[in-house]
């Protein structure tokens, strides 16, 4: 099994007693440096004393999750990599989230962060490793005890068992003397054949609280004397405060204050009440005269227009594999020239965007639902005229994020901290309305491909021109350095650039021009369009062909796709119901590799009153070892059912004269359950490979599928999304 | 402001508000009960659901002042009736919730759905569940769960 780092020599552990005795136990990762921080100079090394286990005198075990918990189980899987190794009794698990901290920046990046679906790919080895050496020691201790060798101990259910009889002790008992030993240098990790709970359905740990409406989320979160602030934003994006009358506001009992805030691009009028409701009708009444003169008015109508003008011209070079002119030589009548067109996309995680923040002077102390700690917390202190570290950042459950709770210029927290920075010493809790999200920017960019597909005479493309045009939300970010490369923002075309087809000659460029509405990463980010056009159009080549879509793709994938390939002969099998479909139905076929994660998916597709509809999706995935098999089918359910938003009519965002033309949930509708499969079925391809993630993997493939389907059902192939009638 | 006097999960309350604020505020702000979660504000998603005199109802639409003396009855008491404990027995059997921030006012749609129809086809949890909204798209499991409610129920 090949795991991705070894950390066991940049990272030690460090053990202590906890304040109310038991054993707390920290790793301290020696991070690498990230580019920002580099230029900067070195960063200060911090060893805050929070741990990552504390066995608790009374037998629970109480683990620090160094992520967020959006919904993707994460608060539920690394505690049980660090149980699996710990030989925990796992009913006696409690999962913390951490707070933003240099010791829970993720190893392998080097920053805190939610994202990218890195955290099993990234802290799997991490959180094994906590498990086994805080293992080794309570073994180490009970073995002192009994004067026995510690190999003949063994330890299970967070009882180590010693060679005589009746020698056993439980980790609560051995936990205080354990804190005194030294961390082993080395440990030996298990095989994976011996895995108890790696592997097996493990129910999420924080079910119970969000059924019973007890599980806290930042939008909750009530401090003694808090206030509440909402924002009245430009209606046009980087648009500024000229005046302001707020008499009306300020009649209101409970309105606190009135002021203008800074926005990261222009500025706002903040109303501060002593509740929500209070501040929102407070903003209602406000009479502002906003100065937007000589600000951009992007149009919908006219970004197409300028993206199609752009895409006729050769972009910035990201991908020359092969011959240039290789499609000098195929003959017209064996090309596709295809235009693509998807447009803005917004996340709308079912909890508003929310952030509270308490400013004393000298220190502040901030409670956001953040997928970019590392980050907002330094914006956060930036705003404040404070160091970061004296900013206690703590992360709350977040009720969705699907990027969004991950801007790169942190825009949110910074509003939240100049509105605190005005009341100093009273906590308060920034509040986007729903209008607010739908409206405030920050969307998946609208993005147009022009590709034009030579033909071989067996079909299969041997050359492939593509020009991809969309915003990047990377360049003048600190990420540009290094994931911007040639002027191309490689997150907008790494799903044809970096696909697993063997296309001999494939030329990929990129234009990225600069519109005034701020763009973001949205589950699977450039996947969800490049995985769009390339999967709808290598489709288009297997009729082309009159090649079955499976085979065709298996014919097409690069030789050492091994994941992809074994995803997709899974998916042959198991999906069985596409040779017997009745009339009116077609099944719909497309796949993806994402991080690492290979995925392959069918849908039956029927088409009555012309409206469609999924009936049913099976589909496969490769992810490595399957950590929770429960929690990656709730994924992949979930993640097709979230990718299928940008398909419906009113999935999307548009601009007309600068102003986004949705509201609410009844501008822009993502689906519902009546808009849904009934039956999603997950298969997994068994493995002992390393793991990797499945939080983004199953979003891209799903557009595609339904299109594909939609093609085979009408004989069009829709090259515009969202669908006119879906 | 003005005085209401309500009945939330059996308790008679009093509060003093505005008379426009919804009701899902009143709960928030007034009463702590945070169970019931703000989503839209415009009755599109169904996460401020709750139980106004037996029925679901969009608590960001109902200002206070219409309340009058329905019984209000929210997430955090629902597991006290037969239905509303097997249904979050259910859910987490099913292992439904993902973010979980919608999922209060699903729960409250699904009791109401189990409660008038013990019997629910998929059209009927399709209809009844159609106007809550969840992000993480966990309406597969959604079904599964109000079914084996429904089962669980019958024996």
């Amino acid at each position: 099994m090949r795991l991705p780092r070894d950390l066991t020599r940049r990272s030690f552990l460090r053990v202590s007693a906890g304040a109310a005795g038991g054993m707390l136990v920290s790793l301290h990762v020696d991070l690498p440096t990230f580019p920002s921080q580099r230029r900067q100079g070195p960063q200060a090394k911090t060893y805050p004393p929070d741990a990552f286990i504390h066995i608790r005198a009374d037998g629970q075990i109480v683990i620090t999750v160094n992520r967020v918990e959006l919904g993707q189980a994460v608060a539920t899987a690394l505690p049980m990599i660090l149980a699996e190794e710990l030989d925990a009794d796992w009913s006696q698990i409690v999962a913390e989230l951490a707070p933003a901290a240099d010791i829970y920046k993720d190893p392998v990046y080097g920053f805190q962060n939610t994202g990218g679906s890195a955290t099993i790919a990234n802290s799997f080895q991490q959180y094994r490793e906590l498990g086994a050496r805080t293992r080794a020691m309570l073994v180490a201790t009970a073995a002192d005890r009994w004067q026995v060798a510690p190999a003949s101990c063994r330890t299970e259910s967070s009882v180590v068992y010693g060679p005589g009889k009746n020698q056993s002790a439980r980790y609560a008992e051995l936990a205080d003397d354990a804190a005194k030993m030294t961390v082993p240098d080395r440990v030996v990790l298990k095989d994976p054949s011996k895995f108890r709970l790696i592997g097996t359905s493990v129910r999420r740990l924080d079910s119970r609280v969000k059924c019973d409406g007890s599980q806290q989320f930042g939008l909750d979160l009530d401090l003694p004397g808090m206030l509440v602030a909402v924002v009245a934003r430009p209606p046009l994006f980087g648009g500024r405060v000229k005046t302001v009358d707020d008499t009306e506001t300020r009649k209101l009992a409970g309105v606190r204050d009135v002021f203008e805030i800074p926005l990261v691009n222009g500025s706002a009028v903040a109303v501060v009440a002593d509740r929500f409701w209070t501040a929102k009708q407070g903003r209602d009444r406000l009479a502002i005269d906003w100065d937007l003169t000589g600000i951009e008015r992007p149009d919908t109508a006219e970004l197409w227009s300028r993206f199609a003008a752009l895409a006729g011209t050769a972009g910035n070079v990201a991908l020359n594999r092969g011959d240039e002119h290789a499609l000098d030589q195929i003959p017209q009548a064996r090309r596709i020239v295809a235009e693509y067109r998807l447009p803005y996309v917004a996340h709308t995680p079912m909890e508003p965007l929310n952030a509270t923040i308490r400013f004393d002077g000298d220190r502040a102390e901030a409670w956001v639902g953040s997928q970019f700690p590392t980050y907002d917390q330094a914006a956060v202190a930036q705003v404040l005229g404070l160091k970061p570290e004296d900013v206690a950042f703590h992360i709350q459950f977040a009720g969705g994020g699907f990027g969004r709770r991950q801007s790169f210029d942190s825009n949110v927290p910074r509003e939240a901290a100049a509105i605190a920075k005005r009341l100093r010493g009273i906590p308060v809790k920034l509040v986007w309305t729903r209008e607010d999200d739908v409206r405030g920017g920050y969307y998946r960019p609208m993005f147009l491909h022009r590709a034009e597909v030579g033909i071989g005479p067996d079909g299969m493309p041997v050359a492939w021109k593509h020009v991809t045009v969309g915003q990047s939300y990377l360049v003048g970010t600190p990420f540009e350095s290094f994931l911007v490369k040639n002027g191309v923002d490689f997150d907008t075309v790494g799903g044809i650039t970096a696909s697993r087809y063997a296309i001999p000659n494939l030329h990929v460029s990129a234009h990225h021009p600069q519109v005034s509405v701020p763009p973001a990463q949205w589950r699977s980010v450039g996947y969800t369009h490049t995985a769009f056009v390339l999967e709808t159009l290598v489709d288009e080549l297997a009729t082309r062909a009159q090649a079955d879509p499976i085979a065709y793709r298996l014919r097409l994938l690069q030789r050492d796709a091994s994941r992809l390939r074994a995803a997709l002969e899974l998916l042959d099998r198991v999906s069985d119901w596409r040779r017997h479909l009745p009339p009116g139905h077609a099944a719909g076929i497309a796949c993806v590799e994402y991080e690492g994660t290979a995925v392959a998916l069918a849908v039956d597709l029927t088409l009555e009153n012309r409206r469609s509809r999924v009936r049913r999706a099976t589909v496969t995935v490769h992810c490595g070892v399957a950590v929770n098999p429960l929690s990656i089918e709730s994924q992949f359910q979930g993640g097709l059912i979230f990718g299928m938003t940008q398909l419906f009519p009113k999935g999307a965002i548009t601009l007309k004269d600068g102003r986004v033309e949705q509201r609410n949930f009844d501008g822009f509708v993502p689906p519902y359950m009546g808009d849904t499969p009934a039956a999603i079925d997950v298969h997994i391809v068994p493995s002992s490979e390393r793991p990797t993630g499945c939080g983004e993997p199953p979003v891209p493939v799903i557009s595609p599928a339904v299109v594909n389907a939609l093609a085979r059902l009408t004989g069009t192939r829709y090259r515009t999304l969202p669908l006119a009638s879906f | 402001m003005t005085s209401y006097q309500l009945s939330v999960n059996g308790e008679r309350r009093e509060v003093s508000v505005d008379a426009s604020t919804p009701l899902l505020w009143v709960l928030r702000e007034e009463l702590k009960m945070t169970g019931t979660k703000y989503g839209c504000g415009i009755g599109a998603c169904g996460a401020c659901t709750v139980h106004l005199g037996g029925v679901a109802t969009r608590s960001c639409l109902v200002p206070v002042e219409l309340v009058g003396d329905r019984p209000i009855v929210t997430i955090e008491a629902i597991g006290q009736g037969r239905v509303g404990r097997a249904v979050q027995d259910a859910w987490v059997e099913q292992d439904v919730v993902q973010c979980g921030y919608c999922q209060s006012g699903q729960i409250m749609s699904a009791v109401a759905l189990l409660t008038a129809n013990p019997v629910p086809t998929d059209i009927n949890i399709e209809q009844s569940m159609g106007g809550n909204l969840c992000r993480c798209g966990t309406y597969v499991r959604i079904r599964a769960a109000i079914h084996r409610a429904a089962a669980q129920l019958r024996t």
